[in-house]
């Protein structure tokens, strides 16, 4: 069992967080993204090198000091030593680290192609993206005539033949709708469905489908459409009306939650009947939100949704709704009191519909440790609506991030390019980060717009990831401790 | 591991992997190595696996010759090729006059 240590040799801990959950230490490896619970004899072994590097001598000597590992004899504290080496969680100094991952061989083949059917939209939220002040997509092409702003039923059918050309081997795959306002260009959105569904079947392989609505178009044959093909489904939803109407309104300035309200209700309801994926509400949190718990429930319990996910607005920084890191304690406090919530209805054995820890949960009980902060130009492209792809929906028709078209196929070289500069190993910020796996640097597109560079970690957000870590490590440790069945079907699902 | 608890997949799957695994083949799969020297196959340990020297298949002051002679291991000492080629030349028999050898400064 491990390997003999050398009484000479310098050793030191590796990048790791510490957390005491009632009272039992749990330890977070970012070499790895092991989780492993200490008692006190290895907290005091592990502990002997918090003040710096030693040898393995002057290391058993500190943890023998130590009031947690009194008395425990020489050999079982060198045991725990060697053990804590063979996980990683300590190493010889200056051993060169273990080779880090690279990127994967291509071509990779795609699990998801998020189809942009649309940029239309029928509002102006004043935080969009798509249209606001930091908007990336150029509406001309370079020769100084207009996009299509709406995708043909040609090129819906083509890119779905894409993706199931770029996908080989894979028994599973989803085509995302995404706009603007997706429900804009609804018989597209029938006819890439119908297309990939008999695609599909004559290859004996499975399709997906998702699209994010902001909820206003939602008609009853709609609703049957998506019910029907088993969409998953995300209705951008800010809150109440008080908090949903400050961003999300129409052109006249009027908000909009009063019109999707019953819209949302039908979709709801008919969704249960019928047993369909759970339906999310994306929630864009902006500065001006105020009390995140009772919008959280105000969406699970007063209107029924599913699953909520709450993302930070993404924004150039002096932008008045954008968050600043003087802002981040109150997110902090936010996803914490969630959290709280979460904890109890998991330890109970009850759902909670609080997506953004579910996702981090999951992370953190796999074992998670990103080379990429996500998909995008891995396993996920964005399709304009005229055909280009890029890296996601976000990068779609941004000049210098499009990478081929759904006719001349994946760019391969700037495909490459870009994966090796937003590889982890280029992002030396990162590395001494507790928080790295789970991160890895964060959103391209925040990056870019924050830095004009995609591949730059997010380094303004540094204090919140670590906080929003620390959260997620808390209450998995409580879950975990309470009720350990509940992470089974994280097992099942992985 | 009687003190760690691995709890997620992943400290699992390392716990298994690495800890209960049996040693497999290594280089230095000896209970414990002479330390310091290059590899098991080349002559010339500074100690042998006791510890001492009188196992050793070539006397200890051979070693720091070897070092020098047939560069295996240049850092421990002078590099003769090129800064200093007289350093050995008072050492004709280096078992017996090793210690003649001089020291230089770089």
């Amino acid at each position: 069992m491990g390997e003999p240590l050398i009484p000479m040799t310098t050793f030191a801990a590796t990048v790791h967080r510490r957390r005491v959950v009632d009272d039992a230490v749990w330890i977070y490896a970012s070499s790895s993204a092991a989780v492993l619970r200490l008692d006190a004899v290895a907290d005091a072994v592990l502990g002997a090198f918090r003040d710096g590097p030693k040898t393995v001598d002057a290391a058993l000597a500190a943890a023998a000091a130590a009031p947690g590992a009194a008395g425990i004899p020489s050999a079982d504290l060198a045991t725990t030593l060697r053990e804590l080496v063979g996980l990683g969680l300590v190493r010889p100094l200056g051993e060169s680290a273990p080779p880090a991952p690279t990127v994967p061989p291509m071509p990779y083949p795609l699990t998801t192609l998020v189809v942009n059917v649309t940029n239309a939209c029928n509002l102006s939220c004043t935080y969009c993206y798509e249209y606001g002040e930091d908007r990336l997509a150029d509406r001309e092409r370079t020769d100084g005539t207009a996009r299509r702003s709406t995708m043909t039923v040609e090129t819906a059918r083509e890119s779905v033949d894409f993706l199931f050309a770029n996908s080989e081997g894979r028994p599973e795959i989803t085509v995302t709708f995404f706009g603007g306002e997706t429900l804009l260009n609804w018989t597209v959105i029938e006819a890439a469905v119908a297309h990939a569904e008999a695609r599909a079947k004559a290859e004996g392989r499975k399709v997906n489908f998702s699209l994010t609505t902001n909820a206003t178009l939602l008609t009853d044959a709609i609703i049957d459409f998506l019910v029907d093909h088993t969409f998953g489904i995300n209705i951008s939803i800010d809150g109440a009306a008080e908090d949903h109407d400050r961003h999300r309104k129409f052109k006249s300035g009027e908000g909009s939650y009063e019109l999707i309200l019953p819209k949302i209700r039908r979709l709801l309801e008919k969704n249960r009947a019928r047993r369909g994926r759970p339906i999310g509400a994306r929630v864009t949190l902006t500065r001006g939100t105020k009390d995140v718990r009772g919008l959280f429930r105000h969406l699970t319990e007063d209107l029924g949704f599913d699953e909520v996910g709450l993302a930070p607005v993404t924004a150039a920084k002096d932008r008045d709704w954008a968050f600043e890191p003087s802002d981040y304690h109150l997110l902090v406090d936010a996803f914490g009191a969630l959290a709280d919530d979460y904890v109890d209805a998991a330890s109970a054995g009850r759902h909670h519909g609080f997506s953004n820890l579910s996702d981090l949960l999951r992370e953190l009980h796999t074992g998670t440790n990103k080379a990429h902060p996500c998909g995008a130009g891995l396993g996920l492209l964005g399709v304009s609506t005229e055909g280009d792809l890029g890296l996601c929906h976000r990068f779609v028709e941004s000049g210098e991030h499009e990478i081929g078209s759904i006719s001349e196929g994946i760019d391969s070289e700037k495909r490459a390019a870009f994966l090796d500069a937003g590889h982890i190993s280029k992002r030396i910020d990162c590395h001494g980060c507790f928080a790295r796996p789970v991160c890895s640097g964060g959103c391209y597109h925040e990056a870019y717009v924050r830095t004009g560079d995609a591949s730059a970690p997010n380094l303004h957000a540094c204090d919140w990831i670590r906080a929003w870590t620390d959260i997620g490590l808390s209450s998995y440790a409580r879950i975990m401790a309470k009720n350990p069945a509940w992470f089974d079907r994280h097992e099942v699902s992985t | 591991m009687s003190h760690i608890v691995p709890v997620n997949r992943k400290a699992r799957l390392i716990a298994k992997l690495v800890l209960d695994a049996p040693d497999t083949a290594r280089a230095m799969s000896l209970p414990d190595p002479p330390f310091g020297c290059t590899t098991i196959f080349a002559p010339g340990w500074e100690a042998d696996s006791s510890g001492g020297t009188s196992n050793l298949c070539t006397p200890i002051e051979r070693d720091l010759y070897d070092c020098y002679h047939s560069c295996y291991w240049p850092a421990q000492v002078p590099d003769a090729l090129t800064n200093f080629p007289k350093w050995a030349n008072a050492c004709g028999a280096p078992v017996k006059d090793w210690t003649s050898t001089d020291l230089v400064f770089p």
